[in-house]
This record gives C-alpha cells, structure tokens and sequence, in this order.
C-alpha cells in the first residue's frame, strides 16, 4: 500500500511538471498572494480551505475550533515577484478577520522576515497586530535566523520554546507540536531537526492516547518533495516514527510556496502558500527562485484550492477542490478511500 | 632527478629563458614569481556557484557575488571563512594564503556547495 501510496504522489508531481497538463490553470493555483488556509477541526478532524472561499458560514458549522496557518510572509522582500509583502501580508489578514467563524489562534510556519532585520520583524508585529486573534505561535524558516544563529527570533518569539525554538501546546483535546527544521543545516543537505530535538519530541509525546489528534508544524517539509532544491528533512523520517502509533496526524509546513498534499496511512501531509511571492513547481525552472507572474495574477486571489479531510473507512483522504472549476477534483488522495 | 638534470642540460640557453618567461606569467609558481594581485570571481545564480570549482594560486583573493532575489550565505565547511548574509548584488571576498581544497556551502541553502582549490 505505501509504493502505492507513494505513486500517487509521483503522478501529481509529474502532472505538475508536464506542461500538457492544464498549465493555465496550474499557474493559477500558484498565483497565490495575500493567502493563507482555514484550518477547522470537527471531531478531532481537520478541515482545511484556503481563504477565498465565501461559503465558509456552512462549512464551519457544528466545529469545536479553527485556527490558520499562514506562512513565509518574507517580510522585507521587494523584489518584482512582490514589491509590496508587507500589504499582501496585510491583506491574509483583513481576510483572517473577514472569517465568519473567528479562529482561535494563527500559526506561523516561518520566514516571517526576508533578512532577519529588526525592522522587518517590527513590520511583521505591527502587521499581525491587526488580526482578530490575537495568540499567534511561530517555528522559524531559514530566514529568521539568518545573521545571529536566530537569536532575535527565539528573543521575540521563543517564548516557552526549547532549543531553537520548538515546543507543543494542547488544544481542545488537539496536541500541537512546533518543530524547528532549518538551524545548523550541513553542507549538501536539506533541512534537519537534530537529535536533541527528535529526543524531545519522542518524549513529548510519551503518554498521550493513541486517539489524541496531532498537529505537527515546521518550516520545511516534513516529507521529501523535491531533493534537488532542499525541499524536504533529511531526519523527517524518525520523527514521524513517532507519530505512526497516533490515528490522527496532520503535518503543516511552507517553505515551498505552493500547496501540496500526500498522504501516507494515517499521515495527511499539507503545504501551504506564502503571503509573499509564488515558487516554481519542482523541476519547472531552473531553481526554487521567486516567480514573477503578471501583477493582476499576484493581487488575483484565493480560493482555488479546497482542501477537506474526510474519513472514510477508517482512513483519511484528502480531495482538492478547486473553486471556479466546476465539480472538484481530486489532487492526491489515499488511494482506496476518498469521495 | 637524474633524468631531469640530464633534460634540462640538454636544453639550449635561450629554450631556458623561454621557459622561465612562461613560467613567471603562469599563475601557479613559486612565491618570488606570484603574481601579487591573483583574482577569480564566483557568481551565485540560481541557487548555484559558478564555476562550481575554482582553482586559483597562493595568495589570490576569490570574491562571490549574489545575483539571485534571494539572500545567500558563503561558508566554509571547514570554519575557516564566513561571509555575512549576502543579498542581491552584494560581495563576499576572501584571500587564501595556504594551499589546500576548501569545500563551502550556502548555509541558508545547504544544497548550494563548491570549493576553492588552491595550488
């Protein structure tokens, strides 16, 4: 099952990278700008959507809670792939407060700044200021610790964390757990979590019922997406050992700009897309660089992508809808188990 | 040696001299005929170092620049240099005084790697 698992997320990498394959609409789902994803959680299963979707009213009805996850606002970029980030960022958040269920809190999964300036991490505080829920939890993308081997990170948002930054929280019966993927990188690698975090996390969820939904947040992706440019964990695969005995557990990370989905058993793995700029699809340009698309793209937002988490069968599943396609279509799923 | 001597004897004066002129403009000599100011220059593009190698001589001072939108870092794997974050257009230069292979990488980008070979 897991090769076959595993095909299907070949295929969708594939198709991403086969200009045959419905390219205008491809690149529309990569013009994301000012985005950021509703996560819901209805009896321990989380229901994501990205922010565009006005039929949210119905959709969150009957949840315990909600949360967002926005990601790699790259505050401090001006780049031509987004000369104004601060105003994208802006705009996740009047979207955040537009939200007819307000969320109980936002995750950050890092690169909040560009440069890891104290001016830019100012910009992104007085950005984040304005959103209607106010608890925000952060794990840092390789950005943020740029300079002082994250020392101006962890001052400003490692409150309560441990090592470079990671730590866990629980949530109406969720487990949460912030892990730090992008210190102290070797030569030749991707990113890493190192052993003295991997003890932790073993520990930390030493104890907890198997029933115990779990979260788990980190910049990079936690499951190897694309070697050739880094975009994957090089340890991943001992930490999500530890996870394989729990029935519910969803793996949020950025990084990548650009969502992508697999899922493995009872793992549902999701990226999200930057507030920022676009990135190429893997292997569709001559490296992970910012992507210039035309500017009515960039402000053109949102709502392409639907994610929903159903079960079915005892297994997960994950099917994409994009809105203003008619139907929906399934992206990735888990193979034997989706509607 | 003794094959060496032998061939260089066999060489007329002025075929000498050439050579010796050869070798003083050639960029990997002895320390008497190093060329004072060797230089090589390294291009990040698109999250690559390029030439990927560089081979340069004694003393010569190898400066990176960044032309990629996105911040890059030049770090020996070894500790012995460290450049600053450098963004777009900005300069990173290091002088190697010792010969030997020195493999660096992008600390924000691990994949990115090169070395500097100096003879």
């Amino acid at each position: 099952m897991a090769n076959k698992k595993r095909d299907f997320v070949d295929q969708k990498l594939q198709d991403l990278n086969n200009d045959g394959v419905d390219r205008r609409g491809f690149l529309k789902c990569m013009a994301w700008a000012g985005t950021g994803l509703v996560w819901t959680m209805s009896g321990g299963i989380p229901v994501s959507r990205a922010f565009a979707n006005n039929s949210g009213k119905e959709a969150t009805k009957g949840t315990d809670f909600s949360f967002v996850q926005i990601s790699d606002s790259h505050i401090g970029f001006n780049k031509p792939a987004n000369p104004d980030v601060t105003a994208t960022l802006q705009t996740a958040i009047n979207k955040i407060n537009a939200m007819s269920q307000e969320p109980d809190f936002i995750i950050h999964t890092g690169d909040l700044t560009q440069l890891s300036k104290p001016s830019e991490f100012d910009t992104l505080d007085q950005v984040l200021k304005a959103a209607s829920a106010k608890e925000v939890h952060f794990v840092p993308g390789e950005h943020d610790m740029l300079s002082d081997n994250g020392e101006q990170y962890l001052q400003r948002y490692g409150k309560g964390t441990k090592g470079t930054g990671w730590s866990s929280f629980d949530h109406k019966g969720v487990h949460f757990v912030g892990l730090v993927n992008v210190a102290n990188l070797k030569a030749g690698g991707m990113g890493s979590l190192g052993h003295e975090q991997l003890e932790w996390f073993e520990d930390d969820l030493k104890g907890r019922s198997a029933s115990t939904p779990i979260v788990l947040y980190a910049h990079i992706p936690l499951w190897t997406i694309y070697p050739d440019w880094g975009w994957g964990t090089d340890d991943s695969e001992k930490a999500l050992s530890y996870v394989k005995r729990f029935g519910s557990v969803t793996v949020l990370n950025g990084h990548i700009h650009q969502i992508m989905q697999k899922i493995e058993g009872k793992l549902s793995f999701h990226t999200a897309m930057s507030t920022a700029f676009p990135q190429p699809a893997p292997g569709t340009a001559s490296s992970a660089g910012p992507m210039k698309v035309p500017a009515e793209q960039l402000q053109q937002v949102l709502g392409i992508t639907d994610v929903n988490y159903v079960v079915s069968g005892g297994s997960l599943a994950i099917v994409d809808s994009p809105l203003g396609a008619s139907g929906s279509s399934a992206s990735v799923n888990g193979g034997d188990a989706w509607r | 040696m003794t094959r060496k001597k032998v061939w260089l004897a066999s060489l007329t004066a002025p075929v000498m001299i050439a050579m010796l002129l050869l070798l003083a403009g050639s960029p990997s000599v002895t320390a008497n005929d190093r060329p004072s100011a060797a230089t090589a220059e390294v291009k990040i593009d698109n999250f690559s170092f390029g030439p990927q190698t560089v081979t340069v001589p004694v003393g010569a001072t190898v400066t990176w620049t960044n032309r990629d939108d996105i911040p890059h870092t030049v770090v020996s794997t070894d500790g012995v240099f460290k450049s600053k974050v450098r963004d777009t257009d900005e300069k990173f230069s290091y002088t190697f005084t010792k010969a030997g292979t020195y493999p660096y990488y992008c600390t924000i980008h691990p994949k990115m790697t090169g070395q500097v070979v100096v003879q």
